[in-house]
C-alpha cells in the first residue's frame, strides 16, 4: 500500500497490519481500568479475520484502535509498516478516508440523507465529480442488492437493507481494509447469513476484512478467529 | 455529493430548529432595520418640514446704526433713517445658481408707528408666503386677505383692547382687525402684522423691504454655498444662515439615532446568543453524526465547513427576511411615530449591511460550536465503536 499523505517508511512488508504490544487504559474516577491489557498479533492482506469475545471483552475498543479512531495507551499499530498513531489526527482522517472502510454497529446511517447520499458520503471529501460519485455509488448499491432503493430514506428500509447500505458506504471508496463492528448483531439469522455471504464475497474479491462479533456462527466463513477475553488475546 | 449537500439536507430536515435560528436573527436584524429606517425617515421628514416651512436664511440690509430686532435677528435700523432693501430686486434671489433649492421667499417691511399714543412695531408681509413659512402660527378669526386687514399679536391686542372686527387707524389709513394671533412667546406677540404694500405706505417706505426670510431646500446642497450666492447678488445686504434651529432638531434626531443603535446592539446580542445556544444544542445533538463523519475520514475542517455553512445559510435567510421585515414595520410604524410621516423607502446599502451583519453574527455565534464539533474525539462520538 502506498500513501502519499502519510509517507510510509519503505522497507520490506511482512504483514498488512501488525499489532505490537498495544494496551488501552480508561480512567474511571480514581481507578484505572484496563480495557486492553496487551495484544500482539498481525493480519495479512486478503484475510477475513473475526475478533470474537463477549460484551465488555475489549473487542470493540480493539477495532476502534485498528481504525485509527482511538489512541492506544501503549504499543503501536503498523499499517503496511506505517505507525498509524505516529500520524496526526488529520493524517489519520486521510488514512481512514483512503484505506479503511468502517461498518458501524447499528448501521449509523445519516437519517436526513437518502440511501444514495449516505453511500456517497465518503466521496464528498475526495474531490470526485458528481457524475463519477453517482456512478460509483449506484454500482456499489447494485453490488449489495439495493438497486431501486437509492432515493429512500434510511428509516424506510428494513434492518437488513440498512446494513447493506452501511456496507455499501464502507466499500464505495474501494478501501483495502474493511472493519465491521457486529455487522449481524441486530439482524435475524436469515438476514445475518445474507450479510455474511456478502462480506465473504467482498473478501474473495480481495478486501481484507476484520469483523468484531460475539456470535460464533458468524465466524464460519472467516479465515481466522482471534479470541479476546478480559482485554487480552487468547488464541489466533 | 458535496459538503454543502450535507448542510442543506440537515437544515431541510431540522426545519423547526432552522426556523428558530432564523427567527433569532430576523428579530435582531428587523429591529436594527426598523430603527434605522424610522430614524432616516424622521430625519428626511424633519428636513422636508424645515425646507418647506421654516426659514433657514435671513437677508437684512447692512447697517451701522442701532437697530430693533425681530426673531433674534438684527433689523437695519427701523427707528432711524437707513438703507432698506429694494423690493424690486427681491425676485433676483431666484436667479442664483442654486435657485432650484430656493423654496419660499418672504419679504417684510418693519417700522414703528404710534397707536393711541403708544409706539408699536408694524410688520408688513406677503401673507401667502408668510403664513406658509410660519406654519406654527395659530389665530382666532380669519387671516387677512385684503390690503386693509390686520393680524394682531396677542399682547398688542390686549394692550389696545382689540378684538376681531375692530378698526384701527395706522397713519391716515383705517384697517380692520380680522384675526388675533394666539400667544407665540416670540416677538410676534407684540406687533401688528399687515399687508406689505399697505404698511410700506404707512411707514413711508414704498418699494422698500427691511428683511427677507428665505426657506431653502438644503438636503443635497451646502447652505453656506446658497448664502454666498445670495450675498453676491445683494452686496448691500447681510445674508445669514439660521443654523441653530436646524442643528437643534438634527441633534434630537442624532440622540434618537444613538438610542436606536443602543437598542439594536442589545437585540443583536440577544439574537446572537440565541444562535449560539441553538447551535451548541445542535452540535451536542449531532455528536454521533459528527463521529460518523470523522470515522469515515472527514477532517476537522470538513466538519467545521458543514456547521459554518449551515450558519451562513441561516444568517443569509435571517438577514434578508430581517431587512424586508424591518422595512415593512417601518412603513407601518412611520405614520404612528411622526404625524403625517412618510417611509423614506428601501435603502439598499442598509440592506447589504444588514445581510452581511446577519451572516457575520451567525458565523461568529457558530464558530465555537463548530470548533467544538470538529474537535470531538471520533471514538467518544461513536461510543458504539
Amino acid at each position: 500500500m502506498n500513501s502519499t499523505n502519510t509517507n510510509p517508511a519503505e522497507h520490506e512488508v511482512q504483514h498488512l497490519i501488525e499489532i505490537r504490544g498495544i494496551g488501552k487504559d480508561y480512567q474511571d474516577g480514581e481507578t484505572t481500568v484496563q480495557a486492553i491489557k496487551q495484544m500482539d498479533f498481525y493480519i495479512d492482506d486478503g484475510e477475513f479475520v473475526a475478533i470474537m469475545g463477549q460484551s465488555g471483552s475489549g473487542k470493540s475498543t480493539l477495532l476502534s484502535i485498528l481504525g485509527g479512531l482511538n489512541h492506544p495507551s501503549r504499543g503501536e499499530i503498523l499499517l503496511d509498516t506505517l505507525d498509524i498513531y505516529g500520524l496526526s489526527s488529520e493524517q489519520r482522517a486521510d488514512l481512514r478516508s483512503e484505506y479503511i472502510g468502517v461498518i458501524f454497529q447499528s448501521f449509523q446511517l445519516i437519517p436526513y440523507l437518502t440511501v444514495l447520499e449516505n453511500v456517497k458520503l465518503p466521496l464528498a471529501i475526495t474531490g470526485k465529480k458528481g457524475k463519477q460519485q453517482d456512478k460509483m455509488a449506484r454500482d456499489v448499491l447494485a453490488k449489495v442488492g439495493l438497486t431501486g432503493k437509492a432515493n429512500r430514506l434510511p428509516d424506510q428500509l428494513s434492518g437488513g437493507e440498512q446494513e447493506r447500505v452501511a456496507i455499501a458506504r464502507a466499500i464505495v471508496n474501494k478501501p483495502p481494509i474493511l472493519l465491521a463492528d457486529e455487522p449481524t448483531g441486530s439482524l435475524d439469522s436469515k438476514t445475518a447469513d445474507e450479510i455474511l455471504a456478502l462480506l465473504k464475497e467482498l473478501n474473495e474479491k480481495g478486501q481484507t476484512i476484520i469483523m468484531v462479533t460475539h456470535n460464533p456462527d458468524a465466524c464460519k466463513d472467516t479465515t481466522r478467529t482471534i479470541q479476546v477475553k478480559d482485554g487480552s488475546c487468547y488464541a489466533h | 455529493m458535496k459538503l454543502y449537500n450535507i448542510s442543506f439536507n440537515n437544515l431541510n430536515r431540522r426545519k423547526g430548529k432552522m426556523i428558530f435560528l432564523v427567527l433569532g436573527l430576523f428579530i435582531g436584524i428587523a429591529t436594527i432595520v426598523t430603527l434605522l429606517s424610522i430614524t432616516e425617515s424622521m430625519s428626511r421628514d424633519i428636513e422636508d418640514q424645515l425646507d418647506q416651512f421654516g426659514a433657514n436664511i435671513v437677508m437684512v440690509p447692512k447697517s451701522e446704526n442701532l437697530s430693533l430686532s425681530y426673531g433674534g435677528v438684527s433689523m437695519g435700523g427701523v427707528n432711524y433713517k437707513t438703507v432698506e432693501l429694494d423690493e424690486a430686486r427681491i425676485p433676483d434671489i431666484r436667479t442664483i445658481e442654486y435657485s432650484k433649492n430656493i423654496g419660499l421667499v418672504a419679504p417684510k417691511v418693519l417700522g414703528a408707528a404710534s397707536v393711541k399714543g403708544k409706539d408699536v412695531l408694524l410688520m408688513g408681509v406677503d401673507f401667502e408666503s408668510e403664513l406658509a413659512l410660519k406654519n406654527w402660527w395659530q389665530w382666532e378669526g380669519t387671516p387677512p386677505a385684503q390690503a386693509d386687514e390686520l393680524l394682531i399679536g396677542s399682547q398688542t391686542a390686549a394692550t389696545f383692547n382689540l378684538a376681531v372686527g375692530d378698526s384701527l387707524v395706522l397713519g391716515e389709513k383705517e384697517f380692520t382687525v380680522t384675526s388675533i394671533l394666539k400667544p407665540t412667546g416670540a416677538t410676534e406677540d407684540g406687533i401688528i402684522i399687515g399687508d406689505l404694500h399697505a404698511f410700506q405706505k404707512v411707514l413711508g417706505k414704498e418699494g422698500k423691504v427691511s428683511m427677507v426670510e428665505i426657506a431653502a431646500f438644503c438636503r443635497d446642497c451646502p447652505i453656506t454655498e446658497l448664502v454666498l450666492q445670495i450675498a453676491e447678488k445683494f452686496p448691500d445686504a447681510k445674508v445669514t444662515a439660521l443654523r441653530q434651529a436646524v442643528m437643534s432638531k438634527m441633534q434630537s434626531i442624532e440622540l434618537f439615532k444613538s438610542f436606536s443603535y443602543g437598542i439594536a446592539i442589545l437585540v443583536i446580542f440577544i439574537g446572537s446568543l440565541l444562535v449560539f445556544v441553538t447551535m451548541m444544542g445542535s452540535v451536542n445533538e449531532r455528536t454521533r453524526e459528527i463521529g460518523i463523519f470523522r470515522a469515515i475520514g472527514f477532517r476537522r475542517g470538513h466538519v467545521m465547513q458543514i456547521i459554518l455553512l449551515e450558519a451562513m445559510v441561516v444568517g443569509l435567510i435571517g438577514g434578508v427576511l430581517g431587512y424586508l421585515g424591518g422595512n415593512g414595520i417601518a412603513l407601518v410604524a412611520m405614520p404612528l411615530v411622526i404625524k403625517n410621516g412618510t417611509f423614506a423607502g428601501f435603502n439598499y446599502n442598509l440592506g447589504g449591511v444588514a445581510v452581511l451583519l446577519s451572516i457575520a453574527l451567525s458565523l461568529l455565534a457558530s464558530l465555537y460550536p463548530a470548533q467544538k464539533a470538529s474537535n470531538l474525539d471520533p471514538s467518544e462520538a461513536l461510543r458504539a465503536l
